[in-house]
């Protein structure tokens, strides 16, 4: 009786005389997030972009200055370092962060006692804010470097893989769970036919497993590449691009990736906002452009249910 | 309970009174009633003070006085978002070379102002490129070689024993190589953590730059520097990372509180940074002696130093935002005189930042000004603050901390540390003025 009397409220639910209503009012129930939407992403980002065309000291006081402000940019050599940087520091955390939190996500789908538990432990250091991480991670790292008679901010290679271990045991945890929900959803029909074919194990993960969790691979590796781009506290906090080198009259930041290259050069001198402005908005095509081919690289690979 | 807030009460009635009736001239007028004042305060330390302050001025005179302090090393973007605003800071700080290059536009020209004709002098104030004064300097700064002359005299030696670089070295030498007998070092740690590395990159750099613009006789920001006293910052340099428990590698995260922490426990003998570390070493945490401290100039090695005397200067300037209401801006420069004239404010200020340059000034107790004015009234020479110059200032100590610390733990040579500071200072400039 009492599931009908649902059945009848949904049907209710659906009659044109109280959806008509509703769905008149659809700006109504649009407008906070829209507002929200405007608010805080799309006046700041066309400010933004009319901005990186300015030289302006606040928002309010800025002169035009054209494409002086990019022309800047893209001279600046320790921008041209930064985003070699960032592309190698991209592509090797890409590889590492999915192979890895794939494979962990295989050993504990199939069943392992306390898998429950490693789960909760590798996605607990997500939890931890950027700059702790990198902070945290400095002192391990310098305590077994100091052995040495180095530390993390001397080499460029420290840094840099100093960077790639802290992001990767940050990250695996997060990509290891989506992992878990697409291996998961793999129909189990499909694993006993292949069973049933014959398929080894291997033949199974890479014919059956993996083509049926292609949407996981897809946000995760979208995830990944959005990340390690927009990277900033954890560099920050790790190394703060030491060390340095003087290259033809401009000091170049070693291990200075994108982000914290935009940053300092905003706050550089009074002349220089403008220029970390530009620099902003050629930093957003970039990653909205690698995005959309890596979506569109990935999403054509997906296989349908 | 009730009881001691009767007292409370009443005792502030009371001042209030008293101070109404002994200050009289010195209360604004009752026509800036409309005004408000907005400051942006940049030393967390004294946050408190000045928040205490305003409601004493608020409470007195019925202005409206908002302190806002930026959290620390935040000041720039602090003062970048709220200058956006449309109750933009009414009072803020703009203390060298570089923030006159950004802020000066900004900043009303105080020359003749009240509160510029209470002042003693000059020196400190900022002026723009036509001359205006754009800041002025409310309190000025002492820093030297902190020394602990309890141990010092432990050692078998007492300050009047240390006239150069030579005695200094001669006698850190001695102490280091007894260290194990003494039971404490020379050095405190020169820590290259960021917390501690400004110690170096901004107040030890100011020897080789303060004796080279002596010499080439600058007087406004020069586009490049020779460095040609480079090798006397070496010379301390060295002498602060060898006679030291710290050195080596160790000194890359090494914090500028474990190196007060060194000094304050008896552990070395001396330990460079400046009058405000005053209230940390006699305050509670460490609790020493007033007497036992003394503050040497900060002795490298240039012909003459036996006369030099503490490196004085100042960073804290106030400016007056020139696009305030006029009202606000009549409202500030009130606000200012009453805080360097009254009584409440000139205690405030003397506990808070030491000697003041106005008439009215308090003298505090912090013993390393008294050592400062000593050096002066003995004909010794201020060492200014030349650093004060530095352009893009933070790019530029990173740049050497980062050559520094390389040069100390043996991964690269001292002629990194000399690019870092010339090519490093051309580069700054060029950048800054292009």
């Amino acid at each position: 009786m009492k599931l009908f009397q649902k059945k009848r409220d949904a049907t209710a639910l659906n009659s044109p005389l109280i959806r008509r209503p509703i769905q008149k009012c659809f700006w109504l129930f649009l407008l906070p997030t829209f507002a929200a939407f405007c608010i805080g992403f799309l006046y700041p980002f066309c400010k933004g972009f009319f901005l990186s065309f300015c030289d302006f000291k606040t928002t309010k006081n800025w002169t035009w200055a054209g494409i002086q402000n990019y022309i800047a940019a893209f001279q600046d050599k320790s921008f041209g370092h930064a985003f070699w940087y960032t592309a190698l520091f991209a592509v090797v955390s890409l590889v590492l962060i999915n192979v890895i939190a794939f494979a962990i996500a295989y050993a504990l789908t199939r069943g392992i006692k306390g898998s429950n538990l490693f789960r909760t432990v590798f996605f607990m250091p997500n939890l931890i804010g950027g700059i702790v991480l990198g902070y945290i991670w400095s002192m391990i790292f310098n305590g077994i470097l100091i052995k040495y008679s180095t530390s993390v901010v001397l080499e460029t290679k420290y840094g840099f893989w100093g960077l790639i271990i802290l992001m990767c045991w940050q990250q695996i945890g997060y990509m290891m769970i989506i992992y878990i929900a697409g291996l998961q959803s793999v129909p189990e029909d499909m694993l006993e036919a292949a069973r049933i074919d014959g398929a080894n194990g291997w033949q199974t993960l890479w014919k059956v497993t993996i083509p049926n969790v292609m949407p996981s691979i897809t946000i995760c590796t979208f995830l990944t590449l959005t990340n390690s781009f927009k990277l900033y506290d954890q560099n920050l906090a790790l190394t703060a691009g030491r060390p340095f080198i003087q290259q033809g009259g401009e000091v170049i930041k070693t291990t200075e990736m994108l982000a914290l290259n935009i940053v300092n050069s905003f706050y550089a001198s009074a002349r220089s906002r403008g220029v970390g402005q530009a620099k902003a908005v050629i930093f957003f095509v970039l990653v909205a452009v690698l995005s959309i081919l890596q979506l569109r690289s990935t999403k054509d690979k997906e296989v349908q249910q | 309970m009730k009881k001691t807030l009767a007292i409370l009460l009443a005792v502030v009635m009371a001042i209030t009174l008293f101070t109404a009736c002994g200050n009289d001239n010195n209360t604004p007028n009752n026509d800036t009633k409309t005004g408000s004042v907005y400051y942006l305060n940049f030393k967390p330390e004294a946050d408190q003070a000045w928040q205490k302050l305003a409601e004493t001025y608020t409470a007195l005179t019925g202005v409206p006085v908002t302190v806002l302090t930026a959290a620390s090393g935040t000041y720039d973007q602090t003062l970048t978002a709220e200058m956006d605003k449309d109750a933009a800071p009414t009072m803020f700080q703009v203390g060298n070379a570089g923030a006159v290059k950004t802020w000066g536009e900004y900043c009303y020209d105080l020359t003749n102002t009240d509160v510029m004709k209470e002042m003693t002098t000059d020196a400190f104030n900022l002026k723009n490129e036509a001359g205006e004064t754009v800041s002025i300097g409310y309190c000025y700064e002492a820093f030297g070689i902190i020394v602990n002359k309890a141990l010092l005299e432990k050692a078998g030696y007492t300050v009047a024993d240390i006239t150069n670089f030579e005695t200094l070295k001669k006698v850190a030498d001695d102490i280091h190589a007894r260290s194990a007998e003494l039971g404490f070092d020379a050095f405190s740690s020169a820590g290259l953590d960021g917390s501690s590395s400004w110690r170096f990159s901004g107040h030890l750099a100011n020897m080789p730059l303060f004796y080279e613009f002596r010499d080439d006789g600058v007087t406004s920001q020069p586009a490049t520097i020779t460095g040609k006293y480079l090798e006397n910052y070496k010379n301390i340099w060295d002498l602060y990372t060898t006679d030291s428990a710290t050195t080596g590698a160790a000194l890359v995260s090494a914090t500028g509180d474990q190196s007060e922490a060194e000094f304050g426990e008896g552990k070395a003998v001396f330990y460079q940074n400046g009058s405000w570390e005053y209230a940390a070493l006699t305050g509670e945490k460490f609790g020493m002696n007033a007497d036992d401290l003394a503050m040497i100039p900060i002795y490298c090695g240039v012909e003459g130093e036996e006369q030099a005397g503490l490196c004085c200067g100042t960073e804290n300037c106030w400016a007056v935002n020139k696009n305030a209401s006029e009202e606000d801006i009549k409202a500030t420069l009130d606000f200012m005189k009453w805080v360097v004239t009254s009584e409440e404010g000139t205690t405030m200020m003397a506990e808070q930042f030491g000697p003041i340059p106005f008439k009215s000034a308090k003298t505090p107790e912090n013993v390393f000004f008294a050592q400062a004015n000593d050096y002066t009234a003995k004909g010794n020479y201020v060492v200014t603050w030349a650093f004060n110059y530095t352009p893009a200032v933070d790019d530029w100590r990173a740049a050497v901390v980062d050559a520094l610390t390389q040069y100390t733990t043996g991964n690269g040579d001292w002629a990194a540390v000399e690019s870092a500071f010339v090519d490093g200072w051309a580069a700054q400039y060029a950048k800054e003025n292009s």
